[in-house]
């Protein structure tokens, strides 16, 4: 049994009449793979990938070690990026960063035990203007933030998981 | 201020995202007049001779880029769209593409009627979820109407346009990192030659532009040239989109001619600063360009010419504004700490040298830092400057060493008090 299901096969085979190369469609069908698993690249998907995208495993290992938005190892089931680049840091990133730190218990980089969240510090986002900011997984972003604003971020979250929404 | 023609992003904060929306403002009329009545050479040289020049930071001249694509029959041809829109203090792709994309998509058409282009893949950073979405449903609506696609406005035009989502990685805003990224591999520039006219995208001819350079191209079909030309400066036509972010009481992206003072920009749009404060130092290009001290910010203008005699460059005419509050050590350390975890890690001075950068940066913040790192910081700076395949070493090397250069004093205050002497009031990093 393999980590991708044919159904996500599929779709990222969906892909390849985009682009004149097979190998083109690597970087759409991790991000595919992540959405799929929580977040994160499961051990032995790179092999699978590899083989539907007819280029090495270790091409494919090579770019997921690369790219910031991929994690090979399991994230927060809300993976909240906190951008902590020049115009955020100006803006009050650093206390809005340790609020988080505080509530969750947790450093940046870290996961809950629960593993429900982990704390990211990240470079630029592009939302400047609205600094601070922070995208939680791949949602829009949540701009102008404060640190008053941290409990009832995590509280949303935490009752869409009650939902049962990731 | 005088009355400044906006047509980049539409006025009082509306959305032009629906076609309908966008038709009803003119949208694509210069798409079907080009298509329908201009001969291919002639779209060129009128992006040529209107000045146009990049929105992506390097600021080269659109309409000579494109004719660096060779005459040999190769096909495909393709356009890179540069979204990845990473350059800390940039926001301002972002704004056209979740509020006009299909001026961007209009643009891309031009460019591709005037180049003989089969494809256009827009690279648009993995983060930008609301912009992948608005403009994807945007393509689909304007194939839907007949503008992409086969036999476009039966001119017998084929033009498909892709968006391609990147992963969190700023060398690949590179041109030559965008096209390793987009081929499937980790962005590391390539070295050239072959320049991407020649080989770029899989080998073919490639044109890459950013994304606010193509959404200029309906606007000089539009105005002609001597309107495009009558906005901004001689040298620096049309307007641009200044990304205002840092010490203001309204930072914001805010759409001006070239050549705009920066003292109009940062103390009438941006609403100045807070109360009580006075201005420091100012980034006029994201954080790779060269910082000013706050007597040549307020006496610049906005535009190629000016800043370069002043020291440093347009960049992306993202603006990151500093008041008396903020620690410039600290500053400099961000934008370190930024470069070094950017850094691609093909040539070792860029790779080693960022890293001395923020290392030396993060003793001197820390209290334990010596006059000396000031003189091995001037050193790293030259060596990674011009000895590498891309220019994000130069970046790093500017947009560190300059404050060094530029506000000396503070850093050895930094280093004679064994910390931050502004601690109380400084930002946190």
């Amino acid at each position: 049994m393999g980590v991708l299901s044919e159904e996500l096969k599929q779709r990222i085979a969906g892909e390849f009449p985009k682009y004149p190369e097979k190998r083109a469609v690597l970087l759409t069908a991790l991000h595919f793979i992540q959405a799929e698993h929580e977040g994160w690249i499961p051990p032995g998907a790179s092999k699978e990938v590899a083989e539907l995208l007819e280029i090495h495993q270790i091409d494919v290992e090579e770019v997921i070690s690369f790219y910031s938005l991929f994690h090979d190892e399991p994230v927060g089931k809300f993976h909240i990026q906190v951008c902590a680049n020049l115009s955020c840091c100006l803006a009050g990133a650093r206390p809005l960063i340790r609020t988080f730190e505080e509530k969750l218990d947790i450093r940046s980089g870290e996961v809950t035990d629960d593993g429900v969240f982990s704390i990211a510090e990240v470079e630029c986002l592009g939302s400047c203007g609205t600094a601070p900011m922070l995208q939680v997984n791949n949602e829009p972003f949540l701009e102008n933030l404060k640190p008053d604003d941290v409990p009832g971020i995590l509280d949303k979250l935490r009752s869409r998981l009650a939902e049962g929404k990731r | 201020m005088a009355a400044v023609v906006r047509y980049l992003l539409p006025p009082d904060g509306q959305n032009w995202s629906k076609l309908s929306e966008y038709k009803k403002n003119g949208g694509y009329a210069a798409a079907e007049n080009a298509i329908k009545e201009m001969k291919p050479e002639d779209i060129g040289t009128a992006v040529k001779a209107s000045g146009l020049r990049g929105r992506g930071g390097a600021g080269f001249a659109a309409g000579i880029k494109w004719s660096f694509l060779p005459n040999d029959g190769r096909r495909p041809r393709y356009i890179a769209c540069n979204g990845d829109e990473s350059e800390p203090g940039t926001y301002k792709d972002r704004q056209i593409i979740e509020r006009n994309p299909h001026q961007l998509i209009e643009g891309l058409l031009i460019a591709a009627r005037a180049n003989t282009i089969d494809a256009a893949y827009v690279y648009l950073r993995g983060e930008y979820r609301v912009a992948f979405d608005n403009l994807r449903a945007a393509i689909a609506e304007a194939k839907e109407a007949g503008y992409l696609g086969k036999n476009i406005l039966g001119s017998g035009l084929d033009f498909e346009i892709y968006v391609h989502r990147g992963a969190g990685a700023y060398i690949c805003g590179e041109e030559t990192g965008l096209m390793e990224s987009l081929e499937g591999r980790k962005g590391q520039p390539r070295k050239r030659p072959p320049f991407p006219a020649v080989a770029g995208l899989w080998k073919q001819p490639t044109i890459i532009n950013n994304i606010e350079t193509m959404t200029q191209v309906p606007y000089v079909l539009r105005a002609g040239v001597d309107g495009y030309k009558s906005i901004g400066t001689e040298k620096s036509t049309g307007n641009t989109i200044f990304g205002v972010s840092g010490c203001v009481m309204k930072p914001g992206p805010y759409e001006l001619p070239l050549g705009t003072p920066l003292k109009e920009i940062i103390f009438e749009h941006a609403g100045g600063l807070r109360p009580g404060r006075t201005l420091k130092a100012v980034i006029p290009g994201g954080v790779s360009m060269p910082v000013l001290t706050a007597e040549t910010a307020m006496q610049v203008t906005m535009d190629h010419d000016t800043l370069q005699k002043n020291g440093t460059l347009l960049g992306t005419g993202a603006v990151i504004v500093m008041d008396d509050t903020v620690c410039l050590v600290r500053a400099a350390l961000v934008i370190a700490r930024f470069f070094r975890h950017e850094s691609c890690g093909q040539c070792t001075q860029c790779r080693e040298g960022t890293g001395w950068l923020h290392k030396l940066l993060q003793g001197i913040e820390r209290g334990t830092g010596t006059l000396r790192d000031l003189d091995v910081i001037e050193d790293v700076t030259k060596y990674m400057e011009a000895h590498t395949i891309c220019a994000l070493s130069d970046a790093a090397a500017w947009g560190t060493g300059y404050f060094v250069r530029r506000f000396r004093p503070e850093f050895e205050a930094h280093i004679e008090h064994k910390g931050c002497p502004l601690a109380g009031t400084s930002f946190e990093v």
